[in-house]
């Protein structure tokens, strides 16, 4: 069996998640905020199903990858909070020329609401600037979204403060 | 004196409550901690990086484990050598000294009034990690009493510095950070009347007739349980590398024990060896405290651990470098720097390829050994298991051993993961208590426990990301035939019951 490419890197690509059937569709994306569970290995963990207010996350056994409905997700974010992976995120394609992403955070310091911070690439590049526009909390887990350019939706997976 | 503090005052996740100030000596000279610190954690923190010289070669030496396992950290504290530093707690106006080569034999006599005392227990439980306080929890609900023995000045185990969620459902404390699943099952075992805990204490051995001699402080207990559960733990496993024995070369869980434990920064520049679970959990820690990640090596062409944990770190630029290895670290009384190597799809170095980084920290982080020497020493029939760290207890699916009524649980039983340890420590007590309990509580017990066993190996384990340890525990896993004729071809040095 092949090892597939994101277990030699640690960065999983687009196309790997679209392939996994991990990704929503296009026109759900344009419709408002969705969850992206970037979860590729069955580890034995549920917490996300239990955690949903929507009833959206699925699973059979405690073993399998966790399948989003994507009409019942409403892109709350409490999967971003309460993943214990931190691979749970929110894409939000809604809004003409714009986009939001919605990631775990726990680095001090913690972004604020309006300030500016680093966008990082799933490999860590600085990829760009963008205005915070939410933060919360859960458990030390802190749930930020962000405003990034519309190309950068797919690419923006973490937040880095510089003050 | 270094005048620096390495003590982390901010952490997006902890809160370092400090206690009181206490004064101390090192090598005479007056210097300041905080109640409730290690020695190592406080000598650490105000910059101390050698412990002690080597007996032969003079070399120094630092803290490695940081958990009572190794011997790195020994030093001489109120004139007995050889104590374990890492386990010992500050006091007012004690006496720490560095050991330079052998030391001499204290001269003080042993203090006065040393006493003895005869416990009684149902279960003796040996380890307060996740296993045993599983165990604790599990027998003691039944009613059984319990008594629950560890080396560290506090229960959890390793629960206490693992800082990440867990993974797993609500039921079995998945979503809590380790830490708070160890302050969740400390204040439930706190509140049972029938459990006794004697921390700071180990058991030094299995005796003729069943008997376990347990040493604590000036204090040694006997006790004489019907059952054993063996939570034991492991100990982090050495790389073999020229200069691996300078201070500032650490285990991967060391670091994470000063830092998450104590709130002591362990370096500046980290870097991490090995890509299991523990090297990209701990890399993502050492970010969370400050530190600075220069890279992970993994000798195995492709990450050890599981995606989601390598994602967590890459997402800030920490590069996992497969098929390297490190191949010497250099310095003088304290890591400067290291020298890494590619190697080739037969893990040899290639030539040329070593490159030089420049790093105050190195963490070991290349797999665990099972402890399982107070089974081996009652006689259980042990058996090589690779996939499971080490030599391991047979035993049979309830996780009895060859010794009658000595269970095993966690880590000691092979190494795999905390919230399997949980699910074995509650597996082993139902079984005991099934032996133990009258009637109906008996019955209902040992249906508990099949559910869980069928749980375990039917749902849990089923998960590709354990398949090495699944087929490590298929193979120290023996029928209950299996296990009688075992008995008598190896009959066990004592047993329980």
């Amino acid at each position: 069996m092949e090892i597939p490419s994101f277990r030699r890197t640690g960065v999983i690509s687009v196309e790997e998640l679209r392939s996994l059937g991990l990704l929503p569709p296009e026109e759900r994306l344009r419709k408002g905020p969705v969850a992206i569970l970037e979860c590729p290995e069955q580890i034995p963990c549920n917490i996300c199903v239990d955690a949903c207010p929507s009833g959206a996350i699925r699973m059979d056994k405690i073993t399998d990858i966790p399948r989003v409905d994507w009409d019942k997700c409403v892109g709350c974010g409490t999967c971003v909070a309460m993943c214990p992976g931190l691979a749970a995120f929110v894409v939000d394609l809604s809004k003409p020329n714009r986009a939001y992403v919605t990631v775990p955070h726990e680095f001090l310091p913690v972004p604020r609401e309006g300030e500016e911070v680093w966008l990082l690439s799933r490999d860590g590049r600085r990829v760009g600037r963008g205005r915070v526009v939410k933060v919360w909390e859960r458990n030390r887990t802190w749930v930020v979204t962000v405003e990034v350019p519309r190309e950068l939706a797919m690419e923006v997976r973490a937040v880095w403060v510089e003050r | 004196m270094p005048p620096s503090d390495r003590r982390i005052w901010d952490h997006p996740i902890l809160v370092f409550e400090r206690g009181k100030k206490v004064r101390f000596f090192f090598e005479g000279v007056e210097v300041e901690a905080y109640e409730g610190e290690s020695v190592a954690a406080a000598l650490y923190a105000i910059g101390i990086d050698v412990f002690s010289y080597s007996a032969k070669l003079g070399r120094p030496r630092g803290p490695f484990c940081m958990i009572g396992k190794c011997s790195s950290c020994f030093m001489i504290v109120d004139g007995v050598p050889n104590t374990r530093t890492c386990v010992e707690l500050v006091r007012d106006g004690m006496r720490v000294e560095r050991q330079r080569g052998l030391a001499p034999i204290p001269s003080t006599t042993p203090p006065e009034g040393a006493e003895e005392e005869v416990l009684e227990a149902d279960v003796l439980v040996i380890g307060g990690g996740p296993a045993g306080l599983s165990a604790a929890l599990e027998a003691a609900s039944y009613g059984l009493d319990v008594v629950l023995v560890d080396e560290h000045f506090r229960l959890g185990g390793q629960l206490v510095k693992q800082t990440h969620k867990f993974f797993g459902s609500k039921e079995l404390f998945g979503g809590l950070r380790g830490f708070q699943i160890a302050e969740v099952m400390s204040e439930k075992l706190s509140k049972m009347s029938n459990v006794r805990v004697l921390l700071r204490s180990v058991a030094y051995g299995v005796f003729r007739g069943g008997w376990v001699g347990i040493a604590s402080r000036n204090k040694l207990y006997r006790v004489r349980p019907r059952a054993v559960v063996v939570a034991s733990g492991a100990s982090e496993q050495y790389l073999a590398f020229p200069g691996n024995d300078l201070p500032g070369v650490m285990g991967a869980g060391g670091a994470q024990t000063l830092m998450n434990e104590f709130g002591v920064r362990p370096g500046e520049k980290a870097l991490v060896v090995g890509s299991g679970n523990v090297g990209l959990i701990v890399s993502y820690q050492l970010l969370q405290a400050g530190v600075k990640v220069v890279a992970i090596l993994e000798i195995m062409p492709s990450i050890g651990g599981w995606f989601v944990h390598a994602a967590k770190v890459r997402r800030y630029g920490v590069p996992i470098m497969t098929s390297h290895t490190i191949s010497a670290a250099w310095g003088s009384e304290r890591v400067e720097g290291a020298t890494i190597v590619k190697v080739d799809e037969r893990f040899n170095p290639i030539p040329g390829s070593e490159r030089d980084v420049e790093c105050d920290l190195i963490l070991i982080s290349v797999g665990l050994a099972p402890d399982a020497r107070l089974l081996a020493q009652a006689r259980a029939v042990m058996r090589w298991v690779p996939e499971l760290g080490g030599p391991v207890p047979l035993r049979t699916i309830d996780l009895e051993t060859s010794v009658p009524n000595m269970y095993v649980a966690g880590d000691a039983s092979g190494i795999e993961e905390a919230t399997s340890a949980m699910i074995e420590g509650r597996i082993a007590a139902l079984s005991i208590v099934s032996k133990l309990a009258e009637g109906r509580r008996g019955v209902e017990a040992a249906e508990k426990a099949k559910k869980l066993v069928d749980f375990l190996w039917n749902e849990y384990r089923t998960s590709p990301l354990l398949s090495r340890a699944r087929r490590g525990k298929e193979k120290a896993t023996v029928s209950h035939e299996e296990m009688e004729k075992l008995r008598r071809e190896f009959p066990p040095a004592a047993s329980f019951g």
